[in-house]
């Protein structure tokens, strides 16, 4: 229940390392091949018999549940939304690449493949990634026939645009709305199952335990949010694919409802969770406007390939940026990395608007802004043309900070949008808790420690369509015995959620679950953000676990658990985003270099760049869950095909 | 800013429902709107009040999530504006609003603001879909669509399924949601195999849900957040009367 709601990991133990991560060797492009060649299958006629649960219904779930159900197996799938159409996949703007090498601009599979591992900053697996850049070009012919109306070029063929980080044009797009598109097209999808009998839906309801039984996972313990009802969902399989952990933050990108327990309840069974501290902080989010403030609105980072970000020259200047003449502007973006110019990865976007700010440069009533400025762009292309590639996300803008922005430039700033660390899983997408497997942003793999715009609605897919049905068979195919729905783990999961429950409705103190959420997220933002400091982080790890103390003493949950009551909802998560949140920090203290958006200040260039240390540090974090000190696995990574090298966009 | 809300509140399903007045002293027109209601929410939560039940999840106009009624209309005010991109800049000091529930027979209400509208879902498991088994697409290119048809089915593919048109409509007809969906794919060559069965299973499943007919008023285009044209009803209509007509 709240066993931890007063220890502290100040410390953690090293363990054995991880080895099997049950890639094949061999030369990289046959690897997938030989994967999936090598996986037993499941007889057409048994697997009509096998059940399968599947958490989430974002890119990720809702491909997999759909396409595991027209493989034949019984799903169940499960979303906490009143629809599996809302998951926060919906809100993804800007694309998703394909080496598809449309253009004969020099793209390819290996191409995509170097650009992502680099982009990752050299922290994430070959073998992976490899496999990612291959199905890449599947997806695009998955979503074109399930009728994903991706934008055309007048001759009927697809367009596609070029995206931070990047050289070529390979991103697919659906005007600023890509992953509503695909997410549309996975849950029409999802739905046709439904329709078919091969997938029980289950809408409003919350996984709050994992149910393990003889080391392996059966099941699920899902509250249902409209009667309160806690029951237990047997199978032979669960995958979960419940998303990013962002909302620690408070303020962030990711939709209200986004939230770790899913993930958080399977580590603390056993799950291994990987690289927590690796967050990917957005550069061209819409500024903080005040502290009612409920989260973040990000405007596609696609604007950066026509717009221009400056700053004025002079620091503390409050001229109206129409005012300020070219000449006393600074495109710093363009002049310190002229390859590259305003299409430099997100990380190293993000990092140097915040060091203009933080020189008393930036804009806006906070001083927390940069100037993302298309008056060249109208001036060169006409506004019309402009209109047609960014107008719906002008009109976003405008909406939400009442400014137009063909007359003035967009403010923009960075802010938190979606994590690379989650569950560690191997090849097969196989967590360490046998017939736990773990898709999309809820596992950590392929990102390493940053991502490339438009690789997560690829990464989502790519589980979900691809590899997740062609690996379970694997697992399935090696017999799963039956399990009693009376069995002792069964009975002390429920238990577990009961307790949880009865507790939080219990305390009935003073302080809502909000202003212990915002709290949290104000420590991990200033010590466990953009910048990382030793000192910082242990002042956050010191004040954490004080934090969760008083949530366990003093929270106020209105209401009763027999009916809809959505702050019971939030509290759930917040209990678990705050031992989350010092997971996190311990694995930022423990990783001395900088890495992709984990930048820590101890650990620079002379010219203030990120040094990573890849002698130290070239592996993957794995925690494990212990109730006291975690103990810290280490995957170490090879790099047989893109050498290590410092990332330089200049 | 000050404002007064009038805000239903219902128990449940059974439950009568009120209205019931309260007011915020310290709103900030650069709030959005589901930002007033959690202002509110904090404040009644520490009165040992229930906060008001309200669906709610991506706060930037896309899931489709949010639903309540604003001054008699569906997402307030503002147009092409769903509640939670619709901020109090829009409204004056003082001023009283009433917030009700989505109505609809079709869409009962579960608490509060908060109504099911999984018949939505349900007609889109009526065929609103293109039957493409993973790994059986042929090659991205080898349907050309001319880019005037991509962009309709964009354009009618951009609905986010948040049930204005329903709670618009004076006879709760889903026909702008469903003729969405039929015009999006529609327009596609990928969609034309399943194009009669499509609307005839997708019709009926909506009157089976208790939606009402249509009879062209127009509400639903005008209350659209994603201003969803009207000439989708059209298009359905068509494509039904042609389906109901030359099935073969």
């Amino acid at each position: 229940m709240s066993s931890k709601s007063g220890a502290s990991y100040s410390d953690f133990i090293t363990g054995s390392p991880l080895v099997d991560t049950a890639a094949p060797d061999g030369p990289i492009e046959t690897r997938w091949e030989r994967r999936r060649f090598g996986v037993k299958l499941v007889n057409p006629a048994n697997k009509r018999k096998m059940k399968i649960i599947v958490v989430g219904t974002g890119l990720a779930g809702g491909s997999a549940a759909a396409t595991l159900a027209e493989l034949g197996y019984q799903v169940s799938s499960f979303c906490y939304q009143d629809s599996p159409r809302r998951a926060h996949s919906i809100a993804a703007q800007g694309g998703i690449n394909a080496a598809k090498n449309y253009r004969g601009d020099g793209d390819s599979i290996y191409r995509l493949f170097y650009d992502t591992v680099k982009g990752g900053d050299f922290r994430s697996r070959e073998s992976n990634v490899h496999r990612l850049a291959e199905i890449s070009v599947q997806i695009i012919d998955q979503c074109v026939a399930q009728g994903v109306p991706f934008a055309r070029e007048y001759g009927g063929l697809l367009d596609t645009r070029s995206f931070g980080g990047a050289q070529v044009s390979r991103t697919f797009y659906a005007r600023g709305q890509t992953g509503q598109q695909l997410l549309l097209g996975a849950y029409q999808a999802l739905e046709r199952q439904i329709d078919a009998g091969g997938v029980t839906m289950y809408p409003r309801h919350e996984m709050l335990e994992l149910i393990v039984v003889d080391g392996r996972a059966r099941g699920i313990v899902a509250r249902d949010l409209v009667t309160g009802e806690t029951r237990s969902h047997l199978a032979d399989a669960v995958v979960l694919a419940s998303g990013g952990y962002g909302n620690v933050f408070y303020l962030s990108t990711n939709a209200k409802g986004c939230n770790v327990t899913a993930s958080w309840r399977a580590h603390r069974k056993g799950a291994l969770f990987a690289n927590p501290c690796y967050t990917q902080i957005h550069p061209t989010c819409i500024p903080v406007s005040g502290d009612h403030q409920s989260k973040l609105t990000l405007m596609s980072e696609s604007l950066r390939n026509d717009g221009r970000v400056w700053v004025p020259q002079k620091a503390g200047d409050t001229r109206a940026p129409g005012d300020i003449p070219d000449a006393e502007r600074d495109y710093f973006l363009e002049r310190q990395y002229p390859a590259f110019g305003n299409l430099v990865p997100r990380d190293i976007a993000s990092r140097a608007a915040k060091n203009v700010c933080d020189a008393g440069r930036g804009v806006g009533p906070t001083g927390l802004g940069v100037y993302l400025d298309f008056a060249d762009a109208i001036s060169r292309l006409g506004r019309p043309a402009v209109a047609a590639k960014y107008g719906n996300l002008f009109q976003m803008y405008q909406r939400i900070t009442g400014e137009d922005p063909y007359e003035v430039p967009m403010r923009i700033f960075p802010a938190v949008h979606y994590t690379m660390g989650g569950l560690w899983v191997d090849y097969d997408l196989q967590s360490t808790v046998p017939g736990l497997f773990v898709v999309g942003e809820a596992n950590f793999s392929d990102h390493g420690a940053n991502r490339l715009g438009a690789s997560a609605l690829m990464q989502g897919l790519a589980d979900g369509y691809f590899v997740l049905p062609n690996t379970i068979g694997d697992y399935l195919a090696r017999g799963v015995e039956p399990v009693a729905t009376d069995a002792p783990e069964v009975r002390e999961a429920e238990a577990a959620v009961a307790g949880r429950v009865e507790k939080l409705l219990s305390i009935d103190g003073d302080r809502t679950v909000d202003s212990f959420h915002r709290e949290l997220g104000h420590l991990m933002w200033d010590h466990c953000g953009m910048e990382r400091t030793a000192e910082g982080l242990r002042k956050a790890l010191d004040r954490i676990p004080e934090l969760r103390r008083e949530f366990w003493q003093t929270v106020k949950v209105p209401g009763s658990a027999a009916t809809l009551n959505q702050s019971l909802e939030k509290a759930g998560r917040v209990a678990d985003f705050l031992e989350l949140g010092e997971l996190m920090c311990l694995d930022a203290l423990h990783r001395e270099e900088s890495c992709g958006g984990h930048f820590r200040a101890e650990s620079q260039t002379e010219d203030g760049e990120a040094a990573r240390d890849d002698e130290r540090f070239s592996y993957v974090a794995a925690w494990e869950y212990t109730g006291a000190a975690p103990v810290l696995h280490k995957e170490d990574l090879n790099f047989d095909y893109v050498t290590p090298s410092q990332r330089s966009y200049k | 800013m000050r404002l007064n809300l009038r805000i239903w509140r219902q128990d449940n399903a059974e439950d009568k429902g009120r209205l019931v007045a309260y007011r915020v002293d310290d709103a900030d027109e650069d709030m959005s709107f589901l930002e007033l209601m959690d202002v509110l929410n904090e404040k009644l939560i520490l009165d040992g009040e229930e906060p008001v039940a309200f669906d709610h999840d991506c706060r930037e106009g896309i899931c489709g999530a949010c639903s309540m009624v604003i001054n008699g209309e569906p997402h307030g005010p503002q147009k092409a504006t769903t509640t939670c991109q619709l901020h109090l800049r829009h409204f004056r000091d003082g001023e009283t609003i009433t917030v009700e529930p989505f109505r609809a027979a079709a869409f009962p209400v579960v608490k509060d603001l908060v109504v099911d509208r999984t018949s939505f879902d349900r007609i889109i498991a009526g065929g609103g879909y293109i039957s493409a088994p993973t790994g059986a697409a042929p090659e991205a290119h080898a349907a050309p669509v001319p880019k005037r048809n991509a962009d309709r089915a964009f354009t009618a593919a951009a609905c986010i399924g948040c049930g204005a048109c329903v709670a618009a409509c004076p006879n709760g007809s889903a026909s702008l949601f469903l003729g969405a969906k039929i015009t999006h794919l529609g327009e596609l060559p990928q969609g034309q195999p399943e194009r009669s069965d499509r609307v005839i299973r997708m019709v009926k499943t909506h009157d089976a849900e208790g939606f009402g007919g249509c009879t062209n008023t127009g509400e639903c285009a005008v209350a659209c957040p994603k201003e969803i044209p009207l000439d989708v009803i059209s298009q359905l209509n068509r494509d039904y009367l042609s389906a109901t007509t030359h099935r073969r």
